[in-house]
């Protein structure tokens, strides 16, 4: 709904952490980099795989939803993620969320699909570097090797002790997303810098 | 940490799983139709078998799909997974048993060199001693060798011991450097405060365990395995030590690591297994508890520059990890394995503060080799305890690895070869090798070897005494299990062999089982269910060629499983060595009346453990506890074995009936801090907060835990207390408006066609009957009749609902609804999604909240005939889009105004300048709390326990009579939930207005208590100070309360018993008048 309110500035989960996060940035001397990616539209899908509906919002969207498990499928700004059998993130630029939940309506007519705005339910963490996956190590259990989560890999799971989706951008030197719920943005944060600290300066 | 099979995301770790208990009991086709004791049968009854067992999991941090498993409830193994809905698989076979090492195992011996080979050659650098006494000048270091050993003498360290400063050098253990100062005394032992002197060279240390002062204090530290640093400041320890009571400033962390092959150990086995692997792109993790790679070469000095090349391979391989001063010590299950590096600790004062001190990996191996070594074994004489008594190998690594000499004069005494190759390498570095005393009668081609290097070998003899008091000064040996013979050798150093364990601590925590080994005299690894193998030294062979050649073909049969492929790395050339089979001997024949010790660090003799035998043991599991051997934080690494031999031979039993004790992690003590990691202080559990969460900060909020949630608990301003506080805020609502951030309430958006039909079945009330754009309250019941969750439920439109939840339970109605869709009800097109962070929930309260929202909402109608109660609008407030609900959780006129938390903060400030005219307060959840009392709404986990219905609450009204099965239905009609003297909820007020009843208070009926046991009638559930009561008031459950209103029943608080009368539990505007303003 934020996409159509432009009269009150919009305020994001980790607006207040910015600053520390281009700090351990600055401190790793590259190593790491962390940043918030604010207000990315997120549109939970619910369909059923087999069925008409899938092969519509694949139209409708240009982009085919990933049926491999922890898989992820990326069409211009749009990344769609494998979350269930018959579930999928759809993630796009801000403000796209009233255009992409009506060509999704749109294209599968009376077929039962669940469309549900979860733009605001987590934030976004880039964790980038080439520390990323060590600084990721720290707190999740998943093999992060690229051999093993490389490029169009993405997984629910935890990291510290906050619940993320994790995606493996495009190219290895891209990181990853990480997003957290929001209530656990501040925590995850305050975890992910004090982990980051081993790339920092000596304190 | 188990490895479970998502059947759709894969293996992940346990954690993120929920277990949802047995398999295959579907919900009744027509609960009416059961009788009570079937239905009971339902709700209560579970299979418990012993084996394969199908119960249900649900992966609730990865895809939320529920699904079964086999488990065998005996082994843990997950035996196979298959989706919700699917048959099981008829059979399911364990995986096998493999054994420790292949049967076919083929590897071949390269070295070769034939028995007349001659003697070690000792170590490089080896040369002729400057002086009697050797080393660098009589008072600093005087034990110290001028050349030989891998310190650095370059890089001299000043360290404190007791309060004496000494010098040694970077490289030296704690222990190393105080023998090169002529310290061997290192402690009093724990019951009997007798001079302990350092026993070893390792972590099996059980005498030198001492406290470390500075920089940080840490107790029980084996000097054997402290490095050296600058400052070091330590003290020797009556057996135990201190800990800090200032907080520990270092850091400490953990990190998770995957490979395909964990090699334990980087001895010859561990360093020719990742040989054998390195170069084949396999990811391969190295660890040793060592500084540097080596294992037992560094302390026998050989074959150094193959050690070297092989760090090198491995170090230039990418895809090749190796952990040194890494100690893995606990194996679970499905190859975890974790492992505590110490990362800056030998860097003394000098350690970064940004970097972990200590770091725990937690290591996820496709393949495990174990090549752990072996431990020397001690033996069992009279006064086997004094300071210079020392194992053979240990002293001759302190030889060749710190160029020290532990002594000037000594007498050797073994069962086996090893311990000559020590002495000969300490007679070539210069002490005076008095005996060799060998139980064996004829020790063969080595005492050969001794004789001509000038040493007296006495055959078929053994040590029966030690004299001396803070060192060793004389040995009594006699033959062998004869009364008769006597001979005294001075000597300031003993070295003692009685053999080799293998070091079968980790093989034994990943499950596997133990044979004894008759050659060997100890215990062996034999066969596990988990993929690992044992190599070298660990398995037992005792040989070099033989280990090395194990190690290789270990390490690339762990790779080779894994579809990679090894190469045969070059394997030094090992001189074959005469070999005389070793005799087993635990404890020396003869008893001279002096204390026989077999565990050091616990002071246990052998009289001790035939008290235990005559006491009737007849387990090492049993002498263990009542005598207290192995229990000390060495864990009997050196005595373990010898206690099962003196147990045995007490009981007339063969030692390989007897076995040893469980092997347990960790292997060594890891520090509660190291352990804690990051997770201790605010990242000990993640803290949430909503988009508000500063406005509540700014303005002083004190804060309440709910769940994981911060939530405002109230706002005291100029001074006040929490009392005051909250009658100011309760009045705002009552007589003004007020408001609070309800954003933490859980919501789940609940869309297709089937939604209307899921909520009937899952809420105890009619749901489907809702019209769109209108509100209902709901509660959720467990299928006993006992509530779970209670909450709104609003119709977004015909196929839409979102649903509240209460804050902790947020995630778990969410789980429920999962379940059932999953599992039972897959037929239903309803897909549930969390929204509560989608959105951020203000709650407006109080006569005054319509003109607040009126001036706000200039397009909403906010008159009671327009909104009604129970109806939500869509509109915009301060500009902002947001959904509307007319709910009240007071009584008072009331509005739940949702927004993006986005804008929350926007609505927030809006509403605090809009409201400020008429006096606007924010309140928090003690507010909230006594507001929703004063009306007798209940809150589920405050006033329920999981043993109260909804018709125990008096809410029959929101149990349906029309619907004609929801969960929990059933339930209502069982004998056990229509008794009269169920628990009611009801309300409270004492008879003196003033006086508050504790939570938790007990009712009772009489003003006289009677002899115990005394019948309780209930407990308060809630209880505060009502500013609109004027008086305190409480709810409570009763027996049969609602028969009780009126009563008078009496609460014990402190000494007093205070009366109250039984009440309504609504006790403000019972007929309703406000809610609409």
């Amino acid at each position: 709904m934020a996409d159509t309110a432009l009269s009150v500035p919009l305020r994001s989960p980790l607006t207040d952490a910015a600053d520390r996060l281009a700090a351990a940035t600055r401190a790793s001397g590259g190593a790491v980099r962390l940043a918030e990616l604010r207000f990315l539209t997120q549109l939970n899908v619910r369909l059923d795989a087999k069925g008409a509906a899938a092969d519509a919002v694949g139209l409708a969207l240009d982009l085919q939803l990933p049926l491999e498990p922890n898989t992820v499928v990326r069409a211009g700004e749009l990344t769609a993620l494998w979350l269930g059998p018959d579930e999928w993130l759809l993630v796009g630029p801000p403000g796209s969320r009233s255009d992409l939940e009506s060509r999704i309506r749109t294209a599968v007519e009376d077929e039962p699909v669940s469309v549900t705005d979860v733009s605001a339910q987590r934030t976004a963490l880039l964790v980038a570097g080439p520390r990323a996956r060590d600084l990721l190590a720290h707190g999740c259990s998943l093999d992060l090797h690229p051999r093993a989560f490389g490029a169009g890999r993405c997984a629910q799971t935890t990291l510290a002790r906050a619940q993320i989706v994790l995606v493996a951008r495009d190219e290895p030197r891209a990181g990853f997303w990480v997003l957290v719920r929001s209530s656990f943005a501040g925590y995850l944060t305050d975890w992910l810098l004090d982990a980051a600290a081993e790339w920092g300066l000596d304190r | 940490m188990l490895l479970i099979p998502c059947p759709w995301c894969g293996p992940r770790d346990e954690a993120e799983f929920h277990y949802g208990g047995q398999a295959h009991v579907p919900y009744p086709q027509d609960p009416a139709a059961l009788s009570d004791e079937e239905w009971a049968r339902y709700l209560f009854f579970r299979d418990n078998s012993k084996g394969p067992f199908a119960e249900r999991w649900s992966h609730a941090a990865g895809c939320r799909r529920w699904f079964n498993a086999v488990r065998d409830t005996a082994t843990n193994e997950i035996l196979t997974v298959y989706r919700a809905g699917e048959e099981r698989p008829a059979t399911i076979e364990p995986r096998p048993v493999i054994p420790a090492r292949p049967a076919f195992e083929d590897e071949a011996v390269q070295a070769d060199g034939g028995l007349g080979a001659k003697p070690p050659a000792g170590v490089q650098g080896a040369g002729p001693l400057v002086s009697g006494r050797g080393g660098v000048g009589e008072e600093n270091q005087p034990f110290r060798l001028p050349t030989r050993g891998r310190i650095h003498r370059d890089e001299p360290l000043t360290f404190t011991f007791d309060g004496t400063e000494y010098q040694g050098y970077r490289g030296d253990t704690l222990a190393s450097a105080l023998l090169a100062n002529g310290v061997i005394q290192a402690g009093t032992s724990i019951k009997l405060g007798r001079p302990r002197g350092i026993f070893s060279a390792g972590v099996e240390e059980p005498n030198a365990v001492v406290q470390i002062e500075a920089p940080f204090p840490e107790p029980m530290l084996p000097a054997t395995t402290v490095e050296l640093y600058d400052g070091l400041v330590a003290r020797s320890l009556p057996g135990q030590g201190r800990l800090a009571t200032e907080p520990d400033p270092a850091r400490y962390d953990a990190v998770h690591a995957h490979c395909d092959l964990l090699v334990v150990g980087a001895g010859p086995a561990g360093l020719a297994a990742a040989a054998a692997a390195a170069k084949s792109g396999a990811r391969v993790i190295l660890a040793d508890d060592q500084p540097e790679p080596g294992g037992s070469l560094l302390g026998t000095g050989e074959h150094l520059d193959w050690v070297e090349e092989v760090a090198e391979l491995l170090e230039a391989e990418p895809e090749v990890r190796v952990l040194r001063r890494t100690t893995v010590f606990g194996y679970y299950d499905d190859n975890h394995l974790l492992a505590v590096e110490r990362r800056t600790n030998h860097l003394g004062a000098g350690a970064p503060e940004n970097v972990s001190r200590e770091r725990v990996w937690r290591i996820r191996a496709r393949r495990v080799v174990l090549a752990t070594g072996a431990h020397e074994r001690s033996l069992v004489f009279a006064d086997n305890d004094r300071p210079g008594v020392m194992l053979a190998a240990s002293a001759r690594t302190y030889v060749n690895r710190h160029g020290v000499l532990p002594g000037r004069h000594a007498v050797v005494f073994t069962t086996n070869d090893s311990a000559y190759s020590a002495a000969l390498d300490l007679s070539a570095a210069g002490v005076n090798i008095t005996a060799i005393v060998d139980t064996r009668p004829e020790p063969g081609e080595w005492a050969q070897r001794a004789r001509e290097a000038g040493i007296e070998v006495l055959t078929g003899h053994a040590v029966t005494g030690t004299e001396g008091d803070t060192r060793l000064t004389a040995v009594t040996v006699a033959p062998y299990g004869e009364p008769t013979g006597w001979r005294e050798f001075a000597a300031d150093l003993l070295l003692v062999s009685g053999g080799w364990n293998p070091v079968a601590h980790l093989f034994s925590q990943a499950g596997g089982r133990l044979r004894h080994d008759e050659a060997l005299g100890s215990f062996v690894p034999d066969t596990c269910r988990q993929a690992v193998e044992v190599a070298g030294s660990a398995n037992g062979v005792l040989d070099l060629a033989r280990v090395l050649a194990q190690g290789a073909a270990a390490g690339a049969r762990a790779i080779e499983a894994g579809g990679y492929t090894p190469e045969s790395p070059r394997l030094p050339h090992v001189a074959a060595r005469p070999q005389t089979p070793p005799m087993h001997v635990y404890v020396v024949p003869g008893d001279s009346g002096a204390p026989r010790f077999v565990d050091l660090q616990r002071d246990v003799t052998v009289d001790d453990l035939a008290r235990a035998t005559g006491a009737g043991m007849r387990s090492v599991e049993h002498t263990k506890r009542y005598t207290t051997a192995g229990t000390a934080n060495d864990q009997g690494k050196t005595s373990g074995v010898l206690a099962s031999g003196v147990v045995a031979e007490l009981l007339g039993v063969d030692i390989s009936a007897l076995g040893t004790t469980t092997f347990r992690p960790p292997y060594t003590p890891v520090s509660f801090a190291t352990l804690a990691g990051r997770d201790r202080g605010a990242l000990h559990d993640p803290i949430r907060v909503t988009a508000l969460h500063e406005w509540h900060v700014e303005h002083g909020a004190l804060f309440e835990n709910v769940g994981q949630w911060k939530r405002p608990w109230y706002y005291p301003q100029d001074g006040e207390d929490m009392e005051a506080a909250v009658l100011r805020e309760c009045a705002a609502a009552r007589d003004g408006v007020a408001f609070m951030d309800a954003s933490t309430l859980g919501k789940i958006d609940v869309q297709g066609p089937d939604a209307a039909v899921f909520l009937d079945r899952l809420y105890t009330n009619m749901m489907s009957t809702l019209k769109v754009g209108m509100i209902r309250y709901g509660v959720m019941c467990r299928p006993d009749g006992m509530l779970f969750d209670d909450g709104t439920v609003i119709r977004l439109a015909q196929d839409r609902f979102l649903v509240t939840t209460t804050t902790g339970n947020a995630a778990a109605v969410l789980d429920w609804m999962e379940e059932w869709l999953q599992t039972e009800w897959p037929e239903l097109r309803v897909h549930c999604t969390s929204v509560t962070e989608q959105w951020a929930t203000v709650a407006l309260v109080g006569p005054r909240s319509r003109e607040v929202l009126g001036a706000l909402a200039p397009q909403l109608a906010v008159s009671n005939d327009d909104f009604p109660f129970m109806a939500w609008r869509e509109t915009t407030v301060a500009g902002i889009e947001a959904r509307v609900c007319r709910i009240s959780f007071s009584g008072e006129l009331a509005y739940e105004i949702n927004v993006s938390p986005w804008e929350a903060l926007a609505l927030w400030q809006a509403l605090y300048e809009a409201g400020a005219p008429y006096g606007i307060t924010a309140y928090g959840t003690e507010t909230m709390h006594v507001l929703r009392a004063e009306k007798g709404y209940p809150i589920i986990g405050q006033d329920t326990d999981g043993t109260v219905t909804p018709q125990d609450l008096g809410m029959s009204w929101v149990v349906s009579k029309k619907k004609p099965d929801f969960i929990g239905k059933r339930s209502y009609a069982r004998a056990d939930t229509v008794r009269a003297d169920r628990k009611h909820l009801v309300g409270l007020l004492p008879e003196e207005p003033g006086t508050f009843l504790p939570e938790g208070t007990q009712l009772v009926a009489d003003g006289v208590l009677p002899a115990p046991p005394v019948p309780m009638l209930g407990h308060v559930t809630s209880s505060y100070r009502s500013a609109a009561l004027g008086r305190t008031f409480a709810l409570a459950l009763i027996k049969g309360g609602r028969e009780r209103i009126g009563e008078r029943l009496y609460a014990p608080v402190g000494d007093r018993l205070v009366p109250v009368t039984v009440a309504s539990p609504v006790l403000y505007d019972p007929e309703g008048a406000r809610r609409d303003g």
